[in-house]
């Protein structure tokens, strides 16, 4: 049985990670799906190559779900994360809350996307139609002031 | 009537020896080759920095005029050709850039004793009675031998010192010249300068994304004076072209978050944290 995070260098299996979740104390369950887009800040996007710094990454997801458990008092969270080249229209992050009653998983599923977003050292780079790429919150920051750092990636 | 003299800092070797690039390497507030080059400077009528092609464009040597090897994995003897074909008519003040206990004193004694009738003028080592071939003067006439030891299959300086025409002098400070090609050795020189013994930690540092791409490597182990992760940045962003400013990143240490300003220690594994982008 692997923690509740996890990365994949293959495409996420849904029906395993959601049956994992699967509890008859629990009447709601939901789920947030992250899919690659075919444009972002007007520019075409053909492919979005993912890398992460795996120890790290992992340690800080596992404390976001065990954040979201404590702080919502849901009863079941997982999230799994695709590395590597992914085109248009891949899954590429599944976060999914099992809890009691539905408005807990809904605010623990937003949540934990929403962390995962902006704690997480995984980055992303764009791969444009035209030829062009380039890292995600990277390339357009020379100046401290112009990058916030707390606030989540525009895309998917 | 002596040639004029221009002065070259040989900084295109590879420190395989040291892990990490010498030329960075700090003495006090400065890099080794910064400090070489205040040195040389003052002392002579151009200064330039001795080159491989793939460091051409390193901000380190990108801040000084620069001399290009023209022939490869030569060694020393490559960066001090490459000059004398470039400058025929000068004589070359040379000088490795892993000397952190040169001083002022031993570099005025060598121009004092200059011999400019002879080929070159060099120390005699206090170790092994040879001559010291990178912290030295080669007139103009030392090229053309050169070259022909040279194309006779031998590239060692030391040799072609030890048999040509040259005046040898005792160095004014035995330990002037002890180079420093190890961690060990620039500890050592380090303690003798004052500085405190453990001014060096041995740390790898792990690259993603952008930063991967401008370091153009996804790991390295190197030999750092950089006390803080603050500090490795500022050694490393002079190093290589990294367009994120400090203020952009996050630092972790041994795979946790850290903080910019703690103490680095030996063995540590530091990542730099550009603003990241997961989801």
């Amino acid at each position: 049985m692997s923690g509740p995070f996890i990365f994949s260098r293959t495409p996420l299996e849904v029906a395993a990670l959601r049956g994992a979740l699967a509890d008859p104390a629990c009447g709601g369950f939901a789920a947030f799906e992250g899919w690659v887009r075919d444009h972002n800040e007007g520019q075409r996007v053909r492919l979005l190559e993912y890398e992460a710094y795996e120890p790290l990454a992992v340690r800080e997801a596992e404390r976001i779900v065990a954040e979201a458990i404590a702080r919502f008092g849901v009863a079941h969270a997982a999230c799994a994360h695709r590395l590597g080249n992914l085109s248009v229209g891949e899954l590429a992050v599944w976060v999914g809350v099992s809890a009691a009653h539905r408005d807990e998983a809904f605010r623990a599923c937003r949540f934990i996307i929403d962390e995962i977003k902006h704690r997480l050292p995984i980055w992303k780079k764009e791969h444009y139609v035209g030829g062009d790429s380039g890292w995600v919150n990277c390339e357009r920051c020379a100046a401290p002031h112009e990058h916030e750092h707390t606030r989540p990636g525009a895309h998917v | 009537m002596s040639a004029p003299l221009y002065g070259l800092v040989l900084a295109g070797g590879r420190s395989t020896r040291m892990g990490s690039d010498k030329a960075a390497l700090r003495i006090g507030a400065r890099t080794q080759l910064e400090q070489a080059m205040a040195l040389l400077a003052p002392r002579v009528a151009r200064a330039f920095v001795s080159v491989r092609a793939d460091q051409r464009t390193d901000p380190l040597r990108g801040r000084f005029e620069q001399i290009q090897d023209t022939r490869e994995d030569l060694g020393p003897i490559a960066g001090i050709l490459a000059a004398q074909e470039r400058h025929p008519a000068s004589a070359w003040l040379v000088l490795a850039c892993d000397l952190p206990l040169l001083d002022a004193a031993t570099l005025d004694c060598l121009l004092r004793e200059r011999a400019p009738e002879r080929l070159a003028t060099a120390f005699r080592s206090s170790l092994d009675g040879l001559p010291e071939p990178l912290c030295a003067v080669y007139e103009p006439a030392s090229g053309a031998a050169l070259a022909a030891y040279l194309a006779s299959g031998r590239n060692c300086p030391r040799k072609f010192l030890s048999q040509a025409d040259v005046k040898l002098i005792a160095e004014p400070n035995p330990r002037a010249l002890d180079n420093a090609n190890t961690p060990e050795e620039y500890a050592s020189a380090m303690s003798a300068l004052g500085e405190a013994p453990a001014t060096t930690r041995r740390v790898t540092v792990q690259y993603f994304a952008l930063l991967r791409e401008q370091a153009g490597r996804s790991s390295e182990a190197l030999v750092t004076s950089a006390r803080t992760p603050r500090e490795l940045y500022g050694e490393l962003a002079a190093r290589y072209p990294f367009s994120l400013d400090a203020a952009l990143l996050r630092v972790a240490i041994n795979s946790e978050f850290g903080d910019w300003s703690a103490p680095l220690k030996d063995g540590d594994a530091v990542v730099f944290i550009p603003p990241v982008a997961g989801g």
